[in-house]
């Protein structure tokens, strides 16, 4: 039993971790037989020990990038749920908004930033407004399709209790669409992340995209190295916690115990 | 207690063609009747379901449940679908609960009702389980209990059994008796099943494909309770002889 578990960690993460280890270890030791310039790919132990250096200074950029990721991504939601809401129930509005949605997607959302910027000054709002651009789009689809899936005898069976559309849509439809929008959140959170580095670049003096930038034009790529590892590392963590508070509220996804 | 007088039903489908899925049906269901309606698929069997329930409206003719003209859904009935269409995030006894729920009941006063459900279709204990715990036939004997708790005067099923294994059906099939021997309901039965449909109905009705018509009403003349062993019975084999051929003469009549 003991070994069993052992092995399936081994499988899971030693393979995965050793690989990453090998990797981390040519990468370093390239790095020193061919003599590459720290500023062209420092070597590992660089990267970190800049990192170490910076952990101060690093903890309000990152609570900066933090703040707006969050902000987008909340944004997203709390616009992105009611618009598909309206967009499957009526028929009007669906065929009004679905055309500027979809508008709104295709413009690069690099190309908006600037502009962005211009309009709605500087500070941490600008930079919410991009990363809520880049992530709403996937949780008004996905939210939208799983609100148009729930089962077409459900519906006939809300009915035939005589049951209004508003109850209807509390016990079963948004219920029922609620894996739909989990996998929309998912894929919001990750281009939270996105959205808040790219507002960073545009124009911003605080955060780790604006580090990244910086640190780039002062030739110092190991302190860039850092700033990515960390915006990869958020982006991670933000990711399992929509996946946590997924299995929190929705346990029935789990799949079914083995017999 | 159901009446339908030349009811047609034509829709228009979504690239605009115009499509006929019953024609000139005329029926007369008797208070706790059980009667089966046969017939190959897409001859508008559904359709009939759905319009004695209210959810569509017969666009000719007129169906009435009790005196009462059907324009929209009423109170009174208990659907079963082929799927048994749980909600995954209930437990069992909530599943059931959902009806009267729906209904704008208070399911708290429903519990003891719904527990005695699942005891009588044999789910007895298993009332905190969760849908993707039972297989196909528990759930869809969850299904009929959600569908019987608000003790509705008709019951109308669409291919209940149609998912299930033959097993589990013919199990199913006999069962379905029993609690209907124990609270007598007019049901209302969709079945593709030749042997189903006798073994169940009172009268079955034998429908034709598309426009649906009713091709003839057979009187099954079995003694009650019902058991597997009729189907040796000579008045089964015969019934299920003059439906095969009413079904088989439809089709050759349409090539």
């Amino acid at each position: 039993m003991i070994a069993r578990l052992i092995r399936r960690a081994a499988g899971e993460f030693a393979v995965p971790a050793l690989t990453l280890l090998g990797a981390l270890l040519a990468w370093e030791a390239a790095t020193r037989v061919f003599r590459v310039p720290r500023f062209i790919m420092p070597a590992p132990s660089a990267i970190l020990s800049e990192g170490w250096e910076w952990r101060y200074r690093f903890i309000g950029h990152t609570w900066v990038t933090l703040y707006e990721t969050l902000g987008g991504f909340a944004l997203s939601m709390l616009v992105g749920v009611p618009l598909a809401i309206l967009i499957v129930y009526s028929p009007v509005l669906r065929s009004a908004l679905y055309p500027l949605i979809v508008l709104a997607q295709s413009v690069p959302k690099i190309a908006i930033a600037p502009v962005l910027l211009l309009v709605v000054g500087h500070g941490e709002f600008p930079k919410i407004v991009v990363a809520f651009l880049v992530a709403f789009f996937p949780v008004v689809v996905d939210t939208a399709t799983g609100l148009a899936a729930t089962p077409p005898e459900l519906l006939d069976l809300s009915r035939s209790y005589r049951a209004s559309a508003f109850k209807t849509f509390l016990k079963v439809r948004l219920p029922m669409a609620m894996p739909f929008v989990f996998a929309g959140a998912k894929v919001a959170i990750t281009l939270s992340v996105i959205g808040a580095v790219v507002g960073e670049f545009v124009g911003s003096d605080q955060g780790l995209g604006y580090v990244i930038l910086s640190a780039t034009s002062y030739w110092k790529t190991e302190l860039a190295f850092s700033s990515m590892i960390l915006l990869s590392l958020m982006a991670i963590v933000l990711f399992g916690a929509v996946a946590l508070v997924e299995r929190l509220t929705c346990p029935w996804l789990a799949p079914a115990p083995e017999e | 207690m159901i009446r339908l007088d030349h009811v047609d039903k034509t829709y228009r489908t979504r690239r605009g063609d115009v499509v006929r899925a019953v024609e000139d049906i005329s029926l007369v269901v008797g208070e706790n009747e059980f009667v089966t309606l046969v017939g190959p698929s897409g001859c508008g069997k559904s359709t009939l379901l759905k319009l004695v329930a209210g959810l569509t409206e017969a666009t000719g003719g007129a169906v009435s449940v009790r005196g009462r003209p059907v324009s929209e859904p009423f109170a009174d009935v208990g659907f079963v679908f082929q799927q048994p269409v749980l909600l995954p995030w209930r437990s069992v006894v909530d599943n059931v609960l959902f009806s009267v729920e729906m209904l704008g009941l208070e399911p708290r006063q429903y519990r003891t009702q719904a527990a005695g459900l699942l005891e009588l279709t044999g789910l007895g204990g298993f009332e905190t389980k969760y849908p993707r715990e039972l297989s196909g036939g528990m759930q869809q004997r969850v299904a009929i209990c959600r569908a019987l708790l608000p003790d509705p005067g008709l019951l109308l099923m669409d291919e209940p059994f149609g998912a299930l294994d033959a097993m589990t059906r013919e199990e199913m099939s006999l069962e379905l008796l029993r609690v209907w021997e124990e609270r007598r309901k007019t049901i209302l039965f969709v079945t593709h099943s030749i042997p189903e449909a006798i073994l169940l109905a009172d009268r079955v009705v034998v429908m034709t494909p598309r426009p649906g018509r009713v091709a003839r009403v057979l009187t099954i003349d079995l003694p009650r309770p019902r058991t597997m062993d009729l189907e040796f019975d000579g008045r089964f084999k015969d019934a299920s002889d003059e439906i095969r051929s009413l079904i088989f003469a439809a089709r050759k009549d349409r090539r």
